[in-house]
């Protein structure tokens, strides 16, 4: 079909036009847009940030800014990134967008709602924007309690409003994701022949369900506490601050598997479809996704070892983040699995998919590193724990967003992206994400403490290819905003099913109708039915044309 | 009652369908209201457990009796907003609307009595912060106790004028004859939300105004 | 969630005179020395009784459905995880003493 026939017919692009049937929209797929307007606008915020913390650390002096000012870029890059990039990214964007087409539905279960989380995240954005022209917050994304209670000059109250707010967002997708899951499911789908992207989303939706109340009034408290002078946070008035990082961990635990679970999903994606196998064990792959949101909830002291914790519930701790570690592990043997004897393409959404399985695989096994008790004093507050934790938000999470961004792209919008310099931008961001955090792997260990924008200057070569690769990687963070943009005008025109994937999105026309199919389908046919030649034998209720 | 049809909404295929949905999905909304207040109630356990003499005390300083009467008179509304759905299901408006309003009477007077103990509570300096006036033994866990007491009792305050303003939506559509046999679930949800912040004041009460009351 | 069964309007009024009576009872309970914990064992449970009454009458969990309950059951479930594993640290902060500590 070419291009001019693709303008003719309607999909849920052209339907209408005007920024109100943007703004006004309760389409699932104008929504995802919405978010990724937003969140690429978050990301780069966050990038720079990101960036301005960079140039300080080329130097072992603080010479560009003040400690002032270089702990409110990390607090910054750190709020910006989690909250309002990290969070919603997938879920909001692919999950938005997609749920209710792997399902066979219309839409989601409550459209209105899930305008009104948009809305609500770009509240809270706003707020939080507002704190950070105002001058900032200097407490670390984390707020600990007393300095962000009590002595922080900073505009504390309006920074966690903005995020208490934003976290509304989160919980009504939740809500939605829940229960469109369990009840909007086409004839044939059971739970079993879901494809499991939509198993994560689901495991995710519970974290947000259950985790974001408690952030919400954890960072309440706080608020109250600044604009009330209470002092439940302060020991000089009998005030607990664990109580505070008990709270907030309890959430924030859990809220790095909200951040890993969706891209774990697009993995599951990716890897069977550029394989062209089936999953190997899928159940366990579904399972492990559930297990990793449950036991995720059981695990948050670990964040809190060296804090005046007990000792004993550290233990506990750190013996249930090492049972965490084992449904993630099933993922990775499984997708290995899938590799296995598979007939391996390397377009650019394998390129990531790849990259997410050895570089998370680092960043996991780095995670039983920190949950180690002993090992955990020697690095806790270090570098380490930052190239840990980066090695899964941007080395994993970041890289499944990019590839189920590029896989699906087509879909989304009936044109291809330009697979050449999309290989490459894969190939610039690995490069300059292990430049960047690979290095701080090492500073952590000799002892480099994060949050100080000063070092000993026997750091900083490390610092400088870390600084160096940041900035490889920039490049190509940029590269995909420049092309994917341009595609949308000049890209080839994709057909129903160019990666020839299976799975009922991709059993709809590219862009979709506004109601996703044009008859509901049927399910007659297991997930990831690679093994069967010609799609079409899988679902009925089709028209037999287009 | 009107003859009003359901209207079903495109994403669902039947209006069972859609009221399965928004009956499930009150209740993913109320596990997330648990965990909310359940952040309160973490912080209040643990404080107990460290102070729990200076606890007892402070409890003491409330009014038994008016928390006593607030608890009989939100389980009243609970009744009644039973019987709002009740009248709903049965395709009888006037009950309905009868009802309905007896629910927001009830929850009007449960925050009169409930902004009159703040009144007295401010009276007798415990309010936190710098007006705060306490025996020197317990002042500091006991500044804890009301700090809890005014953002716990005040929270679920918050949710009781939401629930009045829901309710208010309810007596406004089914006057105008929304409502029907076949179509009512949002009574049954906002019924669901009532009853949820009935459940939150129910561990409220006992927490906050009976500890220690035989010492 | 089907279609509900009417409850009828006389197994409202039981349940609404019971919880009466459980606040009667917990008030007066209150003024009693049960000794050690008891008092606070014994408010807790009859608030929890309270909850469960609301919880399957009046929000007709009853006769809900298994989704339903699950529901039910995982937030609070929750609410122990993090009850739990909370005290599990402030119980046992001072158990272990070591040089230099009081």
């Amino acid at each position: 079909m070419n291009a001019v026939e693709t303008e003719r017919r309607e999909h849920y692009l052209n339907v209408n036009y005007g920024l109100k049937s943007w703004l006004l929209t309760t389409d699932h797929k104008r929504i995802a847009w919405l978010y990724l307007v937003s969140v690429t606008f978050f990301f780069f915020i966050g990038g720079l940030f990101a960036t301005l913390i960079r140039l300080e650390l080329l130097t072992p002096q603080g010479d560009l800014v003040q400690a002032e000012t270089y702990n409110k870029f990390f607090t910054m890059h750190g709020v910006t990134m989690i909250f309002f990039f990290l969070i919603p990214s997938i879920p909001a964007v692919l999950g938005n967008f997609l749920i209710p087409m792997m399902i066979g539905a219309r839409d989601l279960a409550f459209p209105r709602l899930n305008l009104a989380s948009w809305y609500i995240y770009i509240l809270g954005g706003l707020f939080t924007l507002t704190a950070a022209a105002a001058g900032g917050v200097d407490t670390g994304w984390t707020f600990y309690t007393p300095y962000s209670s009590i002595y922080s000059n900073t505009n504390v109250a309006l920074t966690v409003i903005g995020i208490f707010i934003t976290g509304f967002s989160s919980i009504l997708t939740g809500l939605n994701f829940v229960v469109t899951i369990h009840k909007m499911r086409a004839p044939g789908m059971t739970w079993f022949r879901l494809p499991l992207f939509v198993w994560s989303h689901y495991a995710t939706s519970i974290i947000f369900v259950l985790g974001t109340p408690v952030l919400a009034i954890s960072l309440a408290l706080v608020a109250i506490e600044r604009l009330f002078d209470l002092g439940i946070f302060d020991p000089t008035r009998g005030g607990d601050p664990l109580l505070f990082q008990h709270l907030f961990w309890f959430y924030s635990h859990p809220a790095v598997y909200i951040m890993i679970l969706p891209g774990m999903g697009v993995i599951s994606e990716l890897i069977p479809c550029f394989s062209r196998k089936r999953v190997f064990g899928y159940e366990f792959v579904a399972f492990s996704s559930l297990a990793i949101a449950v036991l995720g909830f059981l695990v948050w002291g670990h964040h809190m070892f060296v804090s005046g914790q007990s000792v004993y519930a550290g233990m506990v701790f750190s013996l249930l983040s090492f049972l965490v570690a084992i449904p993630s592990a099933i993922k990775v043997f499984n997708w290995t699995a899938t590799l296995y004897k598979g007939s391996i393409s390397y377009d650019a959404p394998m390129l990531y998919a790849l990259g997410f399985i050895g570089l998370f695989t680092i960043g996991g096994l780095t995670g039983l590193f920190v949950a180690t008790l002993g090992v955990n004093i020697h690095v806790h507050d270090t570098y380490f724990v930052i190239a840990h934790f980066h090695y899964i938000m941007v080395g994993s999470a970041v890289m499944a967003y990019m590839g189920g961004i590029h896989f699906w792209w087509p879909k989304m919008t009936g044109r291809m992206y330009p697979e050449g310099w999309a290989r490459l931008a894969a190939l610039i961001i690995f490069i300059g994400f292990n430049l960047t955090f690979f290095p701080q792997f090492v500073l952590g260990y000799l002892g480099m403490p994060r949050r100080y924008h000063v070092y000993p200057p026997e750091f900083q070569v490390l610092n400088v290819m870390s600084s160096a690769g940041a900035s490889i990687l920039a490049v190509g963070y940029v590269l995909p905003l420049v092309y994917m943009i341009w595609s949308l005008r000049y890209g080839a025109v994709a057909g129903k099913n160019p990666w020839r994937a299976r799975g009922l999105e991709w059993e709809t026309l590219s862009p979709p109708p506004t109601d996703n199919f044009e008859v509901t389908p049927l399910v007659t046919a297991e997930a990831y039915a690679y093994d069967v030649a010609e799609p079409e034998a899988l679902y009925s209720g089709r028209p037999a044309h287009v | 009652m009107s003859k009003v049809e359901t209207v079903r909404s495109h994403q669902f295929d039947d209006t069972a369908q859609q009221h399965d949905a928004s009956w499930t999905g009150m209740w993913v909304f109320l596990a997330t209201e648990v965990m909310f207040f359940g952040g309160m109630f973490m912080g209040y356990i643990l404080y107990r457990s460290d102070y729990s003499a200076a606890f007892a005390s402070a409890s003491n300083h409330l009014d038994v009796l008016l928390g006593s009467i607030n608890t009989a008179v939100l389980i009243c509304s609970s009744f009644t907003m039973a019987l709002a759905v009740y009248s709903a299901q049965a395709g009888k408006r006037r009950a309905l609307v009868s009802f309905l309003l007896l629910t927001m009477l009830l929850g009007v007077v449960f925050l009169g009595i409930k902004f009159s103990e703040y009144y007295f509570k401010f009276e007798e300096h415990l309010v936190p912060g710098s007006s705060f006036v306490y025996e020197e033994r317990f002042a500091r866990p006991a500044e804890i106790f009301f700090s809890f007491y005014f953002v716990m009792t005040g929270m679920h305050a918050l949710h009781m004028i939401i629930g009045i303003g829901l309710l208010t939506y309810l007596v406004i559509k089914s006057l105008r004859g929304r409502f029907s046999l076949s179509y009512h679930t949002p009574v049954e949800l906002i019924g669901l939300y009532w009853h949820f912040v009935d459940i939150v004041w129910i561990f409220l009460f006992p927490l906050l105004y009976l500890v220690g009351r035989h010492l | 969630m089907k279609a509900e069964p009417h409850i009828s309007i006389r197994v409202y009024a039981v349940v609404f005179s019971v919880l009466i009576a459980f606040t009667l009872l917990t008030t007066g309970v209150a003024f009693i020395d049960l000794g050690g914990d008891l008092n606070t064992i014994a408010a807790i449970t009859i608030a929890v009784c309270k909850a469960l009454l609301v919880i399957l009458y009046f929000m007709h969990v009853r006769y809900s459905d298994r989704l339903t309950w699950v529901f039910v059951g995982a937030g609070f479930f929750w609410l122990m995880i993090l009850f739990t594993l909370t005290m599990s640290d402030a119980l046992t902060r001072n158990w272990l003493v070591g040089p230099g500590s009081q």
